[in-house]
């Protein structure tokens, strides 16, 4: 029976991650190398989304999240994370590419998503550009503030009993039977744990391999930009179909297609651009004109607008751009939770209650283990239980 | 000149136009970019050329004799082709290109049209300045408080008094000069508030004796205030603003050694206009990105760590003034010499400056530097200055983010200004934290200097002008003739909202007794 749980990371999936477990009534300590929600947290739009999901394992968590996202909110206050669910616009270049998304739409709404036909784009954001032939809105797109949002569920899994304990992960302790025991920390301290759970989001990859558990996951760069504040221009979360294209890619290039959005600060955001180029932090310049000049031709009046500030991060991606989410075979006690890709934020809750379930063996909060094996790290796994 | 640039400076500031005439003269070719409307940065900031008759500003002035030679000299080098100047171009990114740099700038010389423009070079030479650093206190956000810096930039730049009766406050001798200009302009300098004692100094008597003109220059200033019967009170600061829709009054009180104000000295004093500022901030904002090493300053600033040829760690990026400490004009111009010295050197340039030169230079860069450490020591700021806040002032003004929340998110474990930031807006809004970061710093770290936030955009830039730098053509390299990667957008935007041009001047700076 786990009892002790290490929750290695404190980003937005380490504090779900605490929070559900604490919440379960699990003797949890989160430990991060640096303080709350200050990795790939801090670097994202905080996206909580279901369009640009195609059908499958990470649909099915992403609509979990979604609802635990609302329930969170419940709890919490709305305003502690600034969850506001203002639907998302999914439009089209050309009549090709609303074929295309009237299709990939079609099928989301079998598999359960709200989803509503828009031909006059413009009676939804009336500052798109006039040319749009048509989009997809989906009411149930959200966003919160992913920083806050983390603080927030961090700060009541702490009042659920948890404990927090800065430190950076050097290696896992184990008992004769291979099982974890605790976990050693860079200073020296060993954390006792029937379970450590691996919620290092980029740095995921290094910390399985610390752990004994190494999984692959890789850094995938991103530049978002803010704007000026404005009086309210942009309600939705509004993007190109081609943003659903390049989610699901492997292209080793640039790849950009913005997504714009409001925020309650008055910002408008600009997010979106994906570079395989390791951790480098380096600006690149032609990637945020290529944001601008996308923008821009999504919404003329962008083009007075002034640029504030632009910021990058590096989002966890594995291999087959699935999150990989579930207790590693090789070595009993640690669980994954890590890999989310751009969608970390958005799938955080119903991360954390499924890596709940999982440590209690019964479902969770609506997760149940059963019915996402599609997360499991065995897929990365050859049958000697070595990575492939 | 058709050929390549050889050399870009930011900045034409005493370090950025020095460097320029020297990099010039030992026969480089150099594109030098500022965003003023003329040379001379904030310390020799000018009246725009069509102005210069109607508004005399020359008695504001310390050292033109050099500015104009530094002027004359980039003009011959205009003429022959050698300089590329570019006034009213702001940088907002500096990028590694190849082995070299890409400076990405916007022209706005037809403000509000704004074009993006690009210019590359083997090496570049940031020399950003600095700006005032501010504390806050209850009402310094009311109309009518400005940065001394910004009092004097209004002075030199076109003549203006902002007030008929002003307080200046804060520490450090930049006080002195400000209140003088605003003297001899006829406003009433009703008192000069100095955080520090005098007796401070004498904790470091070397550098005093070593450095005369220094000395020679704050009497100067010491005499133009007894003459306009200015009084000037140590171990005093401006802790409260009153007003309604303007400044009428604010509160002064007398320090005790940590800086808290001494019950029982609170004195209103009616005004209509106040100064306030705490030292400089360094301009890191392009040379932060490059990732070129930092390193602690005496004042409670990161600067960036130079080696003595003015080299940052980055290969072929370098940086004089006060982006490695701030020190004043006179070391500003030195360090720019020094490393145009250093630029000609490692680019083998045929004139290369005599050693003795160099040698004469690197003793007085020293002897200056050492000036700068015991001006920062001796006008620190008060340790207890956050006594003076309640939890309801504003301490991010952009974003109206009060003390009392930034000690909140403190309680709440943000242990530095970046954490800050994520947890209650501090530092999101139009200035990027350039005013409120020190202080911010200041009431969550408490130890350390202040390293400011990355901005990997240094200056507000129109995502239209961006957007034309996608769909232009790459790799252009600039000469003086063609306009290079040059875009034009229009600003006004297509669907008719008004654009104004940003301001990039959130801390006015200026310095001279320093």
């Amino acid at each position: 029976m786990t009892r002790k749980v290490v929750v290695v990371g404190a980003g937005v999936v380490g504090a779900a991650c605490a929070f559900h477990a604490a919440s379960a009534g699990l003797d949890v300590t989160v430990t991060d190398r640096g303080p709350v929600g200050a990795g790939t947290t801090s670097r994202g739009e905080g996206n909580v989304l279901l369009s640009d999901k195609e059908p499958g394992p990470e649909l099915a968590l992403a609509r979990l999240s979604r609802t635990l996202w609302d329930e969170a909110g419940q709890e919490l206050g709305p305003d502690t994370l600034e969850l506001e669910a203002k639907g998302g616009l999914v439009v089209a270049s050309g009549a090709e590419n609303l074929a295309a998304l009237q299709e990939f739409a079609a099928r989301q709404e079998a598999a359960g998503v709200r989803v509503e036909r828009v031909d006059r784009v413009r009676d939804l954001e009336p500052h798109l550009a006039p040319d749009i032939p048509g989009g997809v809105h989906y009411p149930q797109d959200a966003q919160v503030q992913p920083v806050l949002a983390a603080a927030a569920l961090l700060r009541a899994a702490l009042r659920r009993g948890a404990r927090f304990h800065p430190g950076e992960v050097a290696g896992a302790v184990t008992g004769r039977d291979g099982r974890v025991t605790g976990v050693r920390t860079a200073a020296g301290d060993v954390l006792p744990a029937d379970a450590v759970v691996n919620a290092a989001g980029t740095w995921g990859g290094e910390v399985g391999r610390r752990l004994g558990a190494p999984v692959e996951v890789l850094p995938r760069r991103g530049f978002v930009l803010v704007t000026e504040p404005l009086p309210p221009m942009v309600r939705h979360k509004v993007y190109s179909a081609d943003y659903v294209a390049n989610v699901a890619s492997s292209d080793a290039g640039l790849e950009t297609s913005c997504v714009v959005e409001g925020t309650r600060g008055g910002t408008v955001l600009i997010g979106a651009s994906r570079e395989r180029v390791g951790f480098d932090t380096t600006m690149n310049t032609a990637v945020v004109a290529r944001l601008a000049a996308q923008a821009c031709r999504l919404f003329p009046f962008l083009r007075g607008v002034h640029l504030m500030r632009a910021y990058r991060g590096f989002r966890p991606y594995c291999p087959d751009h699935l999150p990989v989410v579930g207790p590693d075979p090789r070595v009993p006690g640690v669980v994954h939770a890590c890999g989310h890709e751009g969608a970390g934020v958005g799938l955080a809750p119903a991360t954390g209650a499924l890596v709940t379930a999982h440590l209690l063996g019964r479902p969770w909060r609506g997760a149940d283990p059963a019915a996402h094996t599609g997360l499991l790290p065995d897929r990365f796994l050859t049958p000697g239980g070595v990575p492939q | 000149m058709t050929d390549p640039a050889d050399l870009i400076v930011v900045g034409a500031g005493p370090a950025g136009l020095a460097a320029a005439a020297t990099a010039l003269a030992g026969g480089l070719r150099v594109v030098l970019l500022d965003s003023g409307t003329a040379l001379g940065g904030q310390y020799w900031r000018h009246p725009p050329e069509h102005a210069r008759a109607a508004v005399p500003t020359d008695d504001l002035h310390h050292g033109l004799d050099r500015y104009r030679a530094l002027c004359k000299a980039l003009a011959q080098h205009r003429t022959s082709g050698r300089l590329d100047l570019r006034l009213e171009h702001h940088v907002w990114s500096a990028v590694r290109d190849g082995d070299g740099f890409a400076v990405h700038a916007v022209d706005r010389h037809e403000a509000p049209r704004e074009t993006a423009v690009v210019v590359r070079a083997p090496r570049l030479l940031v020399a950003t300045g600095a700006y005032d650093r501010q504390l806050p206190f209850p009402g310094w956000d009311l109309p009518g408080v400005l940065t001394i810096g910004g009092l004097q930039a209004l002075l030199k730049g076109g003549g203006v008094a902002a007030g008929s009766r002003v307080a200046l406050g804060g520490t450090g001798p930049f006080l002195l000069p400000v209140a003088a200009g605003l003297a001899a302009r006829g406003v009433e300098v009703v008192e000069v508030c100095e955080a520090a004692h005098p007796r401070a100094w004498l904790r470091h008597p070397g550098p005093l004796l070593r450095n005369p003109g220094k000395w020679a220059e704050g009497a100067g200033y010491a005499a133009a205030l007894v003459r306009h019967r200015v009084p000037l009170r140590p171990r005093a600061a401006i802790v409260a603003a009153e007003g309604g829709e303007r400044v009428t009054a604010v509160r002064i009180a007398s320090l005790a050694p940590d800086g808290s104000p001494r019950p029982g000295t609170e004195r209103r004093v009616e005004v209509d206009a106040v100064g306030v500022g705490w030292g400089f901030a360094p301009q890191l904002d392009l040379l932060v990105p490059l990732g070129c090493a930092l390193t602690d300053g005496v004042d409670g600033n990161a600067v960036v760590a130079v080696d003595e040829g003015m080299r940052t760690t980055v290969p072929g990026l370098y940086t004089a003034g006060e982006t490695c400490g701030v020190g004043g004009a006179a070391l500003a111009v030195n360090e720019g010499r020094l490393a145009a010295a250093s630029v000609l050197a490692d680019s083998r340039a045929t004139r290369v400056p005599a050693d003795k030169h160099l040698a004469a230079l690197r003793s007085a860069v020293a002897r200056q530097r050492a000036f700068a450490r015991a001006m920062a020591l001796a006008h620190p700021l008060p340790p207890a200055w956050s006594s003076w806040l309640t939890d309801e002032t504003v301490v991010c003004r952009c974003e109206e983010v009060t003390a009392g929340a930034i000690r909140s998110a403190r309680a709440d474990g943000a242990h530095d200004h970046r954490q800050v930031k994520q947890l209650t807006r501090a530092g999101m809004g139009w200035c990027q934290g350039r005013m409120c970061g020190p202080a911010v710093h200041c009431l969550t770290a408490r130890r350390g200097a202040y390293e400011p936030a990355e901005r990997l955009v240094a200056t507000p830039v129109t995502l239209g002008a961006l957007a034309d730098l996608d769909e232009a053509p790459a790799g252009t390299t600039c000469t003086a003739d063609t306009a290079c990667t040059a875009v034009t957008a229009c600003t006004a935007g297509t669907t008719g909202t008004v654009c104004t041009q940003a301001s990039t001047d959130n801390g006015e700076t200026d310095k001279e007794c320093s």
